[in-house]
Order: C-alpha cells, then structure tokens, then sequence
C-alpha cells in the first residue's frame, strides 16, 4: 500500500546548471572568470579579429590572383600579388638550376625523404644500417646527382644551384659534418687527458662565442688565404665549411648534454665486464646519450636550417636569397610584391621548422615516457 | 674462468699502461695541431705575399674614406679606420643594450600570458612564441625594415614638428651639445644610488621593527629624477640644441636616428622576446605548486604571491637560459650587415672589403665578442649568485 506521501520513483535528475557546465560553463571558467581577465579577453579578442581580417583581407579579398607582370599587381588598394609568386615559385625552389636537369634535385629530395622517414619513426627496423646509408652513402650519391660530371650527368655548376635546394644542401651538409664533429668534440671535453679537454673547450667556446656572420665572412674571405696556393674551394663549400664548424660546437654541448644524463653506474658497469674504456663509450654511453641528446639535436638542426638564410652576406643566394634578389626584378615591381615574397618565405620556413620541433617534442615525450621508473 | 689471486701476473706492456697511453695520444694531438697551424701560416704567409697584403694593424690608423649613416661619436670619412670601428662597436652596444632591456620586458609579459589562465590569453602567446621562434631573424629583419620604411615620406616630404622630423631617412632630432659642468648631472645620480641605499635599508629595518612600510621605493625612484636635474640646474643648464638644417639630400646636423637602427632593434628584442618567455615560462613552471598556495593561504593577493613569492625562485631557474638569450641577442646583432646599419660586423666588413685585411679585422671581431661574450655571462654569473639561497638545498 503506498503512501501518498512518499516517492516511489527517482526524481528525474535534472541537467547541471548551464553557468558551470557544457560550452557556457567553458567561456566563464577560461574567458570571463572575473572582470579583469573578461576585460583581457576582450582586448585580445579584438586585437586576433583585427589582425585574422587584415591579413585575410590582404592575402585573398584584395589579391590579384591572375596576370603576367606588374600591370596585375599595381592597382589602387592592391593586396598581395600572388601571380609573381607563380611565376616565380620553380625558381625559388631549385635556383638557376637548369631546367631539364630538375628531376636531379627532385630525386635527391625523394631519395633523402625515404631514407629519413624510417629513421624517424621510433619503430622501424635497421636503424644502424639506414643511419650509415644516411650519412655515408647517401652525401656521396646527393653530391653526384647534384653536381654531376659522371655517369653522362651533365656538370652543373654550385654557382646555379640556389632557393630551397642550397638551403636544404647546406643545412643537411652541415648536420651530417657537424654530428661526427659534434660527438667528438663532447667526448674531448669530458676526457680525462688535459690537452684534450683543453683542445675541445677552446674550439668549442671560440665558436659560440662569435656570432655567424663573421664566422661565414671568415669562410669566405679568410678560407682561400688558409689553402695552399692552386687549392680552392668553391663559394657554396667555403660557406658550409663555416657552417658546420659553427654548428659542431653547438652539437657538441648538445650531445654533453646527453652525456651528463648517462649515470656513471653505466660506465663502471661496462668497465666491470672487461670492455675496455672504448669500447663502453661506444656500445653502452653514446647510443644511450645520443638517445637522450635527439629532441636537442634536432632544435639544433632547427637553428641551423634558419640560419642558413645568413648565407645572403656573403651572397649565395638560398631561399630567401633568391626571393630576396626576385624583389628587384622590374617585371614585378609593385607595392606588394615584396610582402608577398616574404609572406611566403614566412609560411615555407614555418612549416619545415614548426614540424622539426613538434618531432623533437613527440620524441622527448616518448623519452620521458620510456625513462619512468 | 677461475680468479686465481695468486698467479703470477703477466709482466704489463707499456702500451697497456694507461698513463703512458694518455700521455701519448696527447702528445700525437699536440703535434698534429702544432703541424696543421704551422702548414696554415706557411700557406697564409705564402698567399698574402702573391696578394701584396702586408699584415699587421698599421691600417687601423689609414684614412677610412667612407662615411656611415648613423654614429654615436663623431666620425667623418676623414677619420681612421680605428675611429671607424670604434662607431661601429659603438652602434653594437647601443642596439644591442636597448634591444636586452625591450626583449626582456616583452619576454616576460608574453611568458606570464602564456601561464595565464585566461584560455585566450595563454594561446596567443603560443601562437606568438610559435611564431617567432619558426621563422628566421633575417626574414623577420626583412619584413620589419619594409614596415618601418613603407609608411615613411621622402626625405624633401618629411613630417616636421618643430625642429624634429621624420622621413624614411629616419627621426632627426636637436642633437644636445653639452658644456663643461655637464658632468654634475651624473654627479646626481651617484649621490641619489648612494642616498637611495641608505634610505632602502631604513625602510627594511622599519618594516620589520613596525609591520609598516614607508613609501621608500617611490622615494628612491623620486631621487633617481630630482637629484641629476637638481645638480644639473645647480650647475647652470651647460647645455645647447644644435638644430637640424635642412639641405637638398635629407638633413645637416643634429642627430638621426636611422630607420635601420629602428628596424634592427624592433627585429631583435621581438624574436629574442619569444625566446625569454619559453624561459620564463620553464622557469614558472619549475616552482612547485605548494608555494604560490602556501602565498595564497598566508593572504598574499596573486600579483604579490607572483612577485614576492613565485618569481624569486623562478629567477634561479630562469638565468642561465636568459644570459645565454643576451648573448645570442648581441650576437644576432651582426645581421645588421643585411640592412646596412653600421654596427661591428657591417663597419668591419667595409674596411675589410677596402684593404684586404682579412685575418686583422676577423681577429678585432672575435676579441671584441668574446669579450662581451665573457662579461656579460661574467655579470649574469654573478647576479646569479646573489640571488641563489645561501647554502639551502631545494626540496
């Protein structure tokens, strides 16, 4: 017999109150917790809402998309001038390169990516034998293509090569020297011999401590006084000799860096098995300090690969050299022609190295993941 | 294998002796280093004589001939090679000075918005780190010049306002000519820092004997104003404006200060700026949680548990990172050389280009950086250890 005052059923629950949950309860908690912070919101609201629509109003509602040369570009008002972008896009990619011997930088291109791909996937299988394929076969095989003079290759001069392919080609050139360079310079400075570490800590504080530009005006001016007489290295080499010394001192505080992070039980281990000093350096503390020197090794390539642009001083003409010397053809010049060549040059650069440093990020959190105990 | 203690011990080759081996591989080092440099100088000495180079600093002191665009100190192209170099270390220091101070502040204000809790606030500064740090200096250097000089009026076009004016040749304002006496000025300020301490110090001594503070910060920064123009008025006003003249190519006299300085500064405080808020956000993030509640239960309100409590400690973890930012910032400097703003590397460059001096003047550029190089992180070292807890182990 029921009561009639007493509930048989549930009540129905009734949904959480809209302030706290579900989208609105999300903007009040983030956006509008109190009226400072909804004050700041508003401010930097606006500011985003302003700076999205100039830079779409620019780069699309006042573009010109179509045309042949400046006339297309010159209009009152006129945004960015996308058609000298056209025109102009094989160039900034492959230089003066000639233009039936592009596949050539294509392959090497392709060729690089397939054998970096599994390299990069933590996965992958072989990683001894693709790692000498990268840094021993594969420079040897890019330079032939590049260069040419054999196998019927037409020679092609270092002088032509330009754009994306010499920022790729120094940068690449400079990390496959300044790796080897790297790892025994840091071993150097923490050997126990003191000429050695004297030798190692004096390179390597003297690089870091000037900045890239005199190291490269140093390459290019300096270098050919160096060479014995008859002896003499191309412009692009010169470069990129500078280059991957510069470089090597940073890749060695990188790799000390993983070193340090090896305990020194590691090394007492090894020596209590009968290997010999070298022998626990090489198969037991480099590959795990290499391990652990990967996300800063790759912020170095990041670095690297930007500062490739210095080039330009001591005029080699990579990709924003090349964009940069485009600026000055006549053909094109309008008010927007050189913002859009370097809105460009933005966005390209910002893919490559945004997409570097999210790998560096995924491996060291896998890094971290992996060294929880 | 049996460890049998009392065999007897193989006799040790001295190829096994490890002292004996360091000693070798040190003494192979050195001989091959000494052979590489002594095969460089024969070669460079042997390449300068089929150049006609003759080496040695004595061109430092051969007319320039070529005149800069912006300078600190008077120079004309009837000046030495020295002077000129003095101008363009000059412009480095000055640039590179003014960008540390805009860099850090902005650094900062980016790395706090980045620990916000405002949704909005701390992905904009994301976007904003993300930016700047995935896009080359140079470019950025590019893009700052074309804006800085986009929407200036030709030199005949200036907007003037007074006697100062503004073209794409730059701001050119009254340069100020300082008389003798001019040195009360600083006179002033060394006895408002001296003053100032004192009076700090009774501040602290109060606040802990009463619970009270007096206003003693407003005071110090109150003296830091009135004390050089007091002395400065004191000593007469020793100064006078020397005007800027208009002539066909832009102005005489007076001081300019340069699009490319403007370009050059902005470029680099704005992308080292990315560069300090990561730190200061690591930094941030390093202090553990305990100490800003433990602030908040005392009753601090937030901005003072971030100043008082928070920050002091961040500091620790945020100074090696941050002077290794300042010495990167000076070094960035260099790429003044792109714009053609007058600092070390461009000025040194011009000379280089002029007399072939190759190895002198990369020399002069190496010694001057490391030397920056060695006191600023000497500075930085030090403010380092001021601000470490004396002796305390962190938990």
């Amino acid at each position: 017999m029921s009561i009639a005052y007493v509930r048989e059923t549930d009540a129905p629950l009734r949904a959480p109150p809209v302030e706290t949950s579900g989208p609105v309860g999300w903007l009040r908690e983030n956006l509008f917790p109190n009226i400072w912070s909804s004050l700041l919101t508003l401010l930097l609201g606006m500011f985003l809402a302003y700076i999205v629509w100039s830079v779409l109003d620019w780069a699309v509602l006042r573009a010109a998309w179509t045309g042949t040369d400046r006339a297309a570009c010159a209009f009152e008002g006129a945004g960015a001038c996308w058609p000298f972008v056209w025109e102009k896009f094989p160039q900034w990619i492959f230089g003066f390169y000639p233009i039936d011997e592009r596949w050539r930088p294509v392959a090497v291109i392709v060729i690089g990516a397939l054998g970096l791909a599994p390299m990069l996937m933590p996965n992958a299988p072989g990683k001894q034998l693709n790692a000498l394929f990268l840094l021993v076969a594969y420079p040897v095989i890019a330079f032939y293509l590049l260069a040419g003079g054999v196998f019927g290759l037409e020679p092609v001069e270092t002088t032509n090569w330009g754009g994306l392919l010499v920022t790729l080609v120094v940068a690449v050139t400079g990390i496959v020297i300044s790796l080897p360079l790297g790892i025994l310079l840091a071993l150097g400075r923490r050997s126990e011999l003191p000429a050695v570490r004297t030798v190692s800590i004096a390179f390597i504080e003297l690089w870091r401590g000037v900045p890239l530009v005199t190291v490269l005006f140093m390459a290019s001016v300096m270098l050919p006084l160096f060479l014995p007489n008859g002896l003499n290295l191309d412009k692009l080499m010169r470069a990129i000799v500078g280059l991957s010394l510069f470089a090597s001192a940073y890749m060695a505080e990188a790799v000390r860096g993983g070193l340090q992070a090896v305990t020194k039980g590691q090394t007492e281990a090894g020596l209590a098995l009968g290997l010999s000093r070298w022998q626990t350096t090489r198969k037991i503390v480099l590959p795990q300090a290499l391990r652990i020197s990967i996300p800063n090794i790759v912020g170095i390539f990041i670095g690297l690969f930007k500062d490739t642009t210095l080039v330009l001083v001591v005029s080699i003409y990579d990709f924003l050299g090349i964009i940069n010397a485009g600026l000055q053809d006549s053909k094109w010049a309008a008010p927007q022609t050189a913002n859009t060549g370097y809105f460009v040059a933005a966005i390209v650069y910002f893919i490559f190295c945004y997409g570097m440093s999210r790998y560096a990020l995924f491996t060291e959190r896998r890094l971290a993941e992996s060294g929880r105990r | 294998m049996s460890l049998d203690a009392s065999a007897p011990r193989q006799p040790r080759s001295l190829l096994n002796n490890a002292r004996v081996r360091g000693l070798a591989l040190q003494a192979v080092l050195l001989l091959i280093l000494a052979a590489f440099f002594y095969d460089l100088a024969l070669n460079t000495m042997d390449n300068m004589a089929t150049r006609h180079i003759v080496s040695g600093f004595g061109f430092l002191w051969r007319r320039a001939g070529f005149e800069v665009s912006f300078s600190l100190i008077p120079y004309s192209g009837e000046d030495n090679y020295a002077r000129a170099l003095m101008v363009g270390f000059f412009n480095t220091l000055l640039v590179s000075a003014i960008g540390i101070v805009l860099a850090t502040v902005l650094g900062l204000v980016i790395g706090l918005m980045r620990l916000s809790r405002n949704w909005l606030a701390s992905r904009m500064a994301a976007a904003y780190i993300e930016t700047m740090r995935n896009v080359p200096l140079l470019l950025q250097l590019f893009i700052w010049y074309r804006l800085v000089l986009s929407p200036l009026p030709q030199a005949r076009d200036a907007i003037t306002i007074g006697s100062a004016s503004l073209s794409n040749k730059g701001l050119t304002l009254p340069a100020p000519q300082f008389g003798p006496g001019a040195w009360m000025a600083w006179a002033g300020l060394l006895a408002a820092v001296v003053l100032s301490v004192f009076i700090l110090r009774w501040g602290r001594r109060q606040q802990e004997a009463t619970g009270k503070k007096p206003p003693t910060d407003l005071l110090a920064a109150l003296l830091y104003v009135a004390f050089p123009v007091l002395f400065f008025s004191a000593a007469g006003w020793p100064v006078s404006f020397d005007h800027p003249v208009r002539s066909n190519f832009g102005f005489s006299g007076g001081m300019t200060l340069v699009p490319e300085f403007m370009a050059l500064l902005l470029a680099l405080s704005i992308y080292t700026a990315a560069f300090i808020a990561e730190a200061v956000r690591a930094g941030i993030a390093a202090v553990s949680k305990g100490q800003s509640e433990a602030a908040t239960a005392l009753g601090l309100k937030p901005g003072l548990a971030m100043r008082l409590v928070v920050l002091p400690q961040a500091l620790r973890v945020i100074i090696p990172p941050l002077t290794s930012q300042y010495l990167n910032l000076t070094k960035n400097s260099s790429l003044a050389v792109a714009i053609g703003y007058p600092d070390l590397v461009s000025t040194g460059g011009t000379i280089l280009g002029q007399t072939g001096q190759a190895i002198e003047v990369v020399l002069i550029w190496m010694v001057i950086y490391l030397t920056l190089n060695l006191l600023t992180s000497g500075f930085m070292n030090w403010f380092n250890a001021r601000n470490r807890l004396g002796g305390e182990v962190m938990a």
